[in-house]
């Protein structure tokens, strides 16, 4: 069997590089434009010119002037100044599920029959497209057990803010306008207080009881005082910190008994293809990270897609276009009088759904429900040996129970013993080769957290690394602490001087040239 | 394993039986029902997905998704006069090559230590959308166009404390119906959206009717440049002037594409500039290829409003040396849950890196020549066009659409489009039922990508058919 490695001698790529601005040369040309025909030149002449005055560009467009094999040069630097989980043990990502990409997808999206499909073209000629729409709805209806889906939000709290829409629609249909709150649990994600808080829901956020898992006495007072005024709940399950919430049938029952929906974040769903379902919950409404249960690259935040579902009795309130099939042809469906409207144009992130629909069909139903065993067996394999790290634990230690996908773990007595924190190792560790790794969402509910998600991507043997690489820190920390302190120091990046500075509307810098406006010329490279 | 034979996936390294023996071995396991008996019987799920039998190989799986997506039509095999907020313009190969690197592509939420390459993209990209615009601070990118209007609707409310929104008759459907949406509150947050007419004869905003709607209510005008049917504002520095004097900001929704021959929204005070970055070198793909922005000035009154992350540059603890980091986190609701703006995550990073690559690419002089050709290539279209007896031009200054009216054809849009459609020419978006002040009209975008030719070939088919 494969063993592991602690890359000790590991660096990574560091340019110095400048910015593109810094290699500009006037009158240097990247790419050319296709000239105008003489025949359309003799016809129309410089119509350009003929704009009137107050509208013409006259300001100067001071775009850097760079030619192809430095633009090309320059860029391919800059990535590889960053860590992809294709080329990473990028378990450190804790509640996104790094997995592998598959590089066929990537080819299937470039084909020209569906890179250059515009999405107002004839339903006709999109017929591909849709079919493939159409037929990974079909998937996710049986996944979730769900009625109906929509591929229209363009990441997971894209999807939490749809679902706040649908609430308000659904509630408004009804002629009932007094709902003006939501519940949330602190371990679910920031996105499942602060979507349906821009939809106008005050919100009220339940904290776990003593084993880690939401509060049903905190429901029930919540309830209590909310009665008709709740709108509903927006519950992660598992949370973010890997523990299952038994009870998440009395949670969507307790809800219902006062009229509210019940709306199921599954962007931790990966351990639970083919395990548990969101119907068998008792929910109304859930939705999927496509990117990272599906097998679909994060692209550095996005493009992703947020696969919405709900029950038949909310489907006419879903954003249009739906997507239909008639027995002979797939339409787009716009014609949805109760529809809340729309959250993002057209009708999906394509290509997110067409790598998913491919990495789906390779696994079929037995194949989901291996990709699940085995991120759970990850899980508990890691956490095994993680926990045999000195400084290291993890929240409710204590409770006995089997955590799930991911673990919250926590530094606290680390940062007791040496001064060294989560931030701390987190730096350091990528001086081995592994990614920066999630900490928590805020607020730290868990002091010195880490959260780590070994999906089913990850070998025997780089579950070990990763083990390896943390033990290497934790001991460098108990003895050369300064070392660990003064990280990163083989990674790209560098710490900043005073990050404090990022809040101080005089330093803080969004674009180059309001950088060299506020701290001067010190920090151009080429003089 | 009820006689089956062990599949073992290439995606799943340890789905190789031995592997998976050793791990529950050493965890006192029996099998993973061991780690789910955390789950009530009640809750399991006892059947089996009814799904498609697996298509194992790549070879096989390749094969099944290409005849899939072979009943499509594109728009290089055909001729597409279709825009309106996703366009056909040349993709450069550099774009392609850097946004399918895996370094990039799968990426995530890293910090600028590892991921420092990431973080100096997205900067890069945010100047040069801000060098575009005229404005010295730009956000990540947003889902799209039609979600960065609706964001800064929002941030406009707070900013100038007011909750009224007017905005142009002749801006996308969808970008209104996703604005609408977005500005919709159950508690006293919910922001009026007004539409302030367009003046069909002049094809310019109604400026009368702009005076009549705004007032000490309003917190943003909101208007396209150029808009959706095409048509160049050339009331622009009027319309910022108005809405100034209101004490009411406001919000330009641009083609980044026309910038290198249109005024910067900054160069005429506006307040914030938003758009689509698909043009700029990210593939359409049936409308996946979508991201937004947003670029304001560089002041804390507009900074403190953004939901989304903003990459900023610092002087770092290496001499000469600069760092990236997060500016102003605290206002997300990353940061703050519900007490933060809006809401944040995951949106479309990969664009605003490819779309980095484009704008270097292109600098100053391919912005400007490529604005020139569009619009010549535009003005030719409009000529052409014109001669065909029963087909009617509203005139106005147009730069890349333009709307061409079919009422004396005795022909609908859908019609006349489905009879293109079988000459290989994907017509111009039917706005008939959206702007009936258009009457029986279609909106046709014309690109660098489209020659003299295709532009003839439209016109001789559109002789026949009309």
């Amino acid at each position: 069997m494969n063993k592991p490695y602690l890359r000790t001698d590991f660096h990574e790529a560091r340019w110095d590089e400048p910015m593109i601005y810094e290699y500009s040369t006037p009158g240097t040309r990247g790419i050319l434009i296709p000239e105008t025909e003489k025949a359309i030149v003799d016809a129309v002449g410089d119509v350009a010119a003929s704009l009137p005055e107050s509208i013409r560009r006259k300001s100067s467009l001071e775009l850097p002037e760079v030619d192809q094999k430095h633009v090309l040069a320059h860029y391919l630097r800059l990535t590889q100044e960053t860590m992809g989980s294709n080329i990473s043990n990028d378990i450190s990502e804790g509640t996104c599920t790094m997995k592998y990409n598959p590089r066929l997808c990537e080819q299937l999206v470039m084909h020209d029959d569906f890179a250059y499909v515009h999405p107002e073209q004839d339903a006709e000629t999109m017929q591909g497209i849709l079919e493939i729409f159409y037929k990974f709805e079909q998937i996710m209806k049986e996944v979730s057990g769900m009625d109906r889906f929509t591929f229209q939000p363009g990441g997971g709290n894209h999807a939490v803010y749809c679902a706040a829409s649908v609430m308000r629609a659904y509630h408004e249909s009804r002629g009932d306008t007094k709902r003006d709150t939501a519940i949330t649990t602190i371990f679910s994600h920031p996105c499942d207080a602060a979507a349906p808080h821009t939809a106008g829901y005050k919100i009220i956020t339940l904290f776990p009881d003593q084993n880690g898992i939401p509060d049903y006495e905190a429901l029930k007072k919540a309830v209590e005082k909310t009665g008709d005024h709740l709108a509903g709940i927006f519950m992660t399950n598992p949370e973010d910190i890997g523990i299952y919430n038994p009870n998440i049938d009395k949670f969507v029952e307790l809800v219902h008994s006062v009229g509210g929906l019940c709306y199921y974040d599954q962007a931790n769903a990966n351990a639970f293809l083919g395990v548990v379902r969101a119907r068998e919950a008792g929910v109304d409404m859930c939705h999927f990270n496509v990117h990272k249960t599906f097998g679909t690259p994060h692209g550095g935040e996005g493009p992703a897609n947020g696969a919405f579902g709900c029950r038949e009795f909310l489907t006419k309130f879903l954003p249009k276009p739906t997507i239909e099939f008639d027995g002979s042809k797939y339409y787009l469906d716009c014609d949805r009088p109760y529809s809340f409207g729309k959250v993002r144009s057209y009708f999906g992130t394509a290509g997110v759904i067409l790598r998913a629909y491919s990495w789906a069909m390779m696994h079929g139903a037995e194949g989901l429900k291996t990709v699940a065993n085995v991120s759970v067996l990850n899980n508990n394999y890691l956490e095994k040996l993680l926990l045999s790290i000195k400084g290291l634990s993890r929240c409710f230690n204590d409770n006995g129970i089997v955590r799930q996908e991911q673990v919250r773990y926590t530094w606290e007595q680390l940062k007791n013993d040496t001064g060294v924190g989560t931030d701390e190792v987190n730096k350091r560790a990528g001086d081995y080769g592994i990614p920066w790794y999630w900490a928590s969402h805020h607020p730290w509910v868990i002091p010195e957290p880490m959260t780590l998600e070994p999906c089913e991507s990850y070998s025997k043997a780089d579950l070990e690394e990763y083990y390896l690489s943390l033990k290497a820190v934790a001991e460098e920390a108990y003895t050369n602490p300064e070392l660990v302190l003064t990280a990163p120091h083989k990674q790209a990046g560098y710490n900043l001087l005073d990050p404090a500075e990022l809040d101080n509307p005089d330093s803080w810098a969004m674009t180059w040239k309001a950088f060299k406006r506020k701290h001067g010329d010190k920090y151009v490279k080429v003089k | 394993m009820n006689g089956k034979k062990n599949i073992v996936y290439p995606y799943i390294p340890n789905s190789v039986p031995e592997v998976r023996q050793a791990m529950l071995e050493v965890l006192g396991f029996k099998s993973e029902e061991d780690i789910y008996k955390e789950i009530p019987e009640r809750l399991r799920f006892k059947g089996k997905m009814d799904i498609p039998e697996p298509i194992l190989s790549e070879a096989r799986l390749e094969r099944h998704v290409t005849n899939i997506l072979r009943k499509n039509k594109n728009c290089k095999s055909n001729i597409s006069f279709l825009g309106g907020g996703c366009w056909n313009h040349y993709i450069p190969a550099v774009c392609n090559t850097i946004g399918s690197r895996d370094e990039i592509l799968t990426s995530y939420v890293g910090e600028a230590f590892t991921d420092h390459g990431k973080f100096q993209m997205l900067f890069e990209s945010e100047s040069m959308l801000g060098d575009l615009t005229g404005f010295e601070a730009s956000t990540t990118p947003t889902y799209d166009w039609a979600m960065a209007i609706a964001i800064a609707s929002r941030m406009a409310s707070r900013t100038v404390g007011r909750k009224q929104v007017l905005v142009s008759q002749a801006t996308s459907p969808q970008r209104k119906l996703i604005n609408a949406n977005y500005c919709k509150a159950v508690d006293e947050n919910n922001i009026e959206v007004v539409e302030v007419k367009f003046d069909f004869k002049n094809m310019c905003l109604d400026l009368d009717d702009l005076r009549s709607k705004i007032s000490e209510k309003t917190s943003l005008v909101y208007f396209e440049n150029p808009n959706y049917l095409g048509f160049i504002e050339t009331q622009a520095p009027e319309i910022v002037k108005i809405a100034h004097e209101k004490g009411a900001l406001v919000c330009v929704g641009v083609d980044p594409i026309s910038l290198g021959v249109l005024e910067a929204p900054g160069a005429y005070d506006a307040d914030y500039a938003v758009g689509e970055l698909q043009p700029l070198g990210i593939p359409m793909q049936a409308g996946g290829g979508l991201g937004g922005f947003i670029c304001t000035r560089d002041e804390e009154k507009f900074i403190a409003e953004y939901p989304s992350l903003l990459f900023g540059v610092l002087p770092s603890v290496k001499e000469g040396q600069y760092g990236f980091g997060q500016v102003a986190f605290e206002r997300t609701s990353y940061a703050s849950r519900e007490k933060g703006k809006d809401f944040i995550g995951t949106c479309a990073a990969l664009h605003g890196m490819i779309a980095a690559v484009y704008m270097a690419l292109m600098g100053p002089g391919g912005f400007k020549e490529l604005g020139e050709t569009i619009m010549q290539r535009v003005a030719y279209g409009k000529k052409q066009l014109s001669k065909i007896k029963g087909i009617k031009i509203f005139e106005g200054y147009n730069f890349k659409e333009f709307v061409v009216n079919f009422d004396e054809t005795g022909k609908t849009v859908a019609q006349i489009n489905k009879e293109l459609l079988s000459k290989n020419i994907f017509g111009g978006i039917d706005v008939s039922k959206d702007f009936p002040e258009l009457g029986n009209s279609a909106v046709y975008a014309i690109t660098e990508m489209l020659t003299k030719e295709d532009i003839d070939e439209l016109a001789a088919a559109l002789k026949e058919i009309c």
